[in-house]
Parts: C-alpha cells; structure tokens; sequence
C-alpha cells in the first residue's frame, strides 16, 4: 500500500479514491492498453534503441498522458550522457 | 423553422435520461418553443408515463415507420403545453423494428414544423444507442457522479466521437453538494477533468423530481424547485443564452441554517 492509499483508504475523502481509480480504468477503456502491454512495449523499446546508442535501462519512464480526449503514451528515455561513456 | 435534433444518451441505464429529456422538452416548450419529443427505447418505453401521457397513446413510432399511420396520427400532444408533442416508442416490439435511416427519415419530416426534436436514448450501446443517435445535431450525455455512471459516459462519449456526433455535451445528474463538501462524492470539476468534455448543465438531487414523476407533471413545468430551476437553465442553454453554472450554490432556508448552527454548535 502507499503512502497515498494509507492516506486515503478509510478516510473521508472517498471521492479522491473514486477519481483515481476512474483514471485508471478509463486509460486502460480507452486505449485496451493494459499494464503489461506497456510493460512489453516498454522493453521492446529498450532493445530497439540500445542497438543504436547507450541507455539506461533503469532509468526509462513510460506513462499514459491525457490531454483532452486523446491518449498519449510517451516515453522519456535519458541516453548515458557522453562524458561517461569510456572512449574505446 | 428547421428543428435542431437533441439525442439525450447515457450509456448506463437509470442516471436520468428520460427525467432529462422530459423535463428539457417541458422547459423548451414553456419558453414557447415547438418541441417534439421522440421515446427512443423500444420495448422500455417511459417517456410518455414522466410526462404524464401514457392513455393517450393510439400510435408508435413503430407503426409510422412500417406505415400503419401517419406521422401526424401517432403524435400526442400535451394539453399542458400547447407547442408539445410525444411520439412514443412500440412497448411490443424490439429495437430492431427501426433503423437509424428509419429515424433520420422521421426527422426529416419533422424537422420543418418544429423547434426542437427531443430524441429520448435507450441504454447501452447496441442498436437502440445507434437509431437514437442517427439523427441528432446534439448529442447530450447524461451521468451521474458515481464511479460506474462516469465510466459508462466516457466510453459512449468515444462512441459518439466515433460516429462524428460529438463534441458531446455533458449533463451532471443528482448531484448532491453536502456530499461533494464532505469528499464522498465526486465534484463537477473531478467529473469533467475525467471526461474532457463540455459541461452543459448540473442537477441537484432533488425529492422533488420523484414527486414530480409519481403525480407525471415534469419538474420544470413550475420551476419553484431546485432540479427544476437547473432543467431551465439548461434549456436557456440550448437557446444560446449565457447562464451561469450557479446549480451547487445553494442558499438554504433559515431553517436549514439554524439547524446546521445547531449540529455545529453540538
């Protein structure tokens, strides 16, 4: 549980958890995208693209954004800076 | 005249949609305007009993498409309003007995005589949703601020983008503000924030909408109440006048306030 739930679950504001259990449902309604679909896109992506330049794996962000009615997956993907790349 | 067509659709069943499309019909009329209102929901047919007009019913919509009567023949006018017409749904027969060219073809010949077209939706999304869309110039979906009801309207709101109806306009229904205050129900804000789409009018939930429909004199036909008040303003809405959103701003009686200094005070 985190620290948001602990915060919510059980308390008053009910209408908190309504809405972010709505945001999700409706990503997932609206682009039938589940997480382990990202999660595949996401390595997918990974492979793709460590074929061409250095990146790390950890540190890759992919998320659903909502911007009026339309979905948008972006991916934030920080390439290892070339100051420490070792020179081969 | 060239009527502007009104689908009134929810997606999920029981949030108000034909509380809304006769009580928008009502508060059109009353402004003096030619309303028509079609029941959409064959089968389930309830328009005619919200507005009062279930024994005179002689035709359906059913029986103008298939020609047992005229167009003229199946509409009930309401003796209320004299610029208001019912045409209701067949109660005997399934949502296949009409077609969404049916429907654009019966609006086409209504369209000259009237104002406005009120085309009242079944649930769901099948065919029923299609015919009652087929038509329309708006679409309005109705819901309510509840986890199921949210959910439902935006995936009908993707369907109705779909069908290059939309934008649609969103129509908040029993909305409870002591509730929204204390966090337990959803705000306006929140609901609109999920959908992404044009907010219309809000309803409080108001006992007076139930009295209203057990005795079937719609609640905006005296707008004394508060949901009755909101229907009007919605109407005034449609005509193009700018009414402010002032639905959850509620001024309670000197009771109400005495007995909240009271359970404050306790």
């Amino acid at each position: 549980m985190s620290w948001i739930e602990r915060l919510t679950v059980g308390k008053e504001a009910s209408a908190v958890r309504a809405k972010e259990r709505l945001k999700l449902v409706l990503i997932h309604d609206r682009t039938d995208l589940s997480p382990e679909t990202i999660e595949s896109i996401k390595n997918d992506l990974l492979e793709v693209i460590s074929r061409y330049v250095e990146i790390d794996a950890g540190e890759i962000k992919i998320r659903m954004n909502q911007e009026g009615r339309e979905q948008r997956l972006v991916a934030d993907i920080p390439l290892k800076s070339s100051a420490r790349r070792r020179v081969r | 005249m060239a009527a502007t067509v009104i689908t009134i659709t929810s997606g999920k069943g029981g949030v108000g949609k034909t509380t809304t499309t006769a009580n928008l019909a009502v508060a059109l009329a009353a402004g003096g305007q030619k309303v028509v209102c079609i029941d959409a929901d064959i089968g389930l047919r309830n328009l005619d009993v919200v507005l009062g007009l279930e024994n005179r019913i002689v035709y359906d919509i059913v029986d103008i498409v298939e020609g047992r009567c005229r167009l003229r023949q199946a509409m009930i006018r309401d003796k209320r309003l004299a610029e208001l017409y019912l045409i209701p749904a067949a109660q005997t027969r399934d949502k296949s007995s009409v077609s969404p060219s049916d429907m654009v073809r019966v609006c086409d010949d209504l369209r000259e005589e009237f104002d406005w077209i009120m085309i009242d939706s079944p649930a769901g999304i099948e065919r029923g949703f299609r015919n009652a869309i087929a038509p329309a110039d708006i679409v309005l979906v109705v819901t309510n601020p509840e986890v199921s009801a949210v959910r439902d309207a935006d995936r009908i709101i993707g369907l109705i983008e779909a069908e290059e109806k939309g934008p649609a306009q969103l129509i908040l229904n029993r909305v409870n503000p002591e509730m929204v205050r204390r966090g337990d129900m959803l705000a306006p804000e929140d609901v609109l924030e999920l959908l992404a789409i044009n907010l219309i009018g809000i309803i409080p939930e108001d006992e007076a909408v139930m009295v209203a429909t057990n005795r079937g004199q719609p609640v905006a036909l005296d707008g004394k109440s508060r949901a009755g008040k909101a229907f009007q303003n919605i109407a005034r809405r449609l005509k193009g006048e700018e009414v402010a959103m002032d639905e959850l701003e509620e001024k309670p009686d000197l009771l109400h306030r005495l007995s909240r200094v009271f359970r404050s005070g306790g």
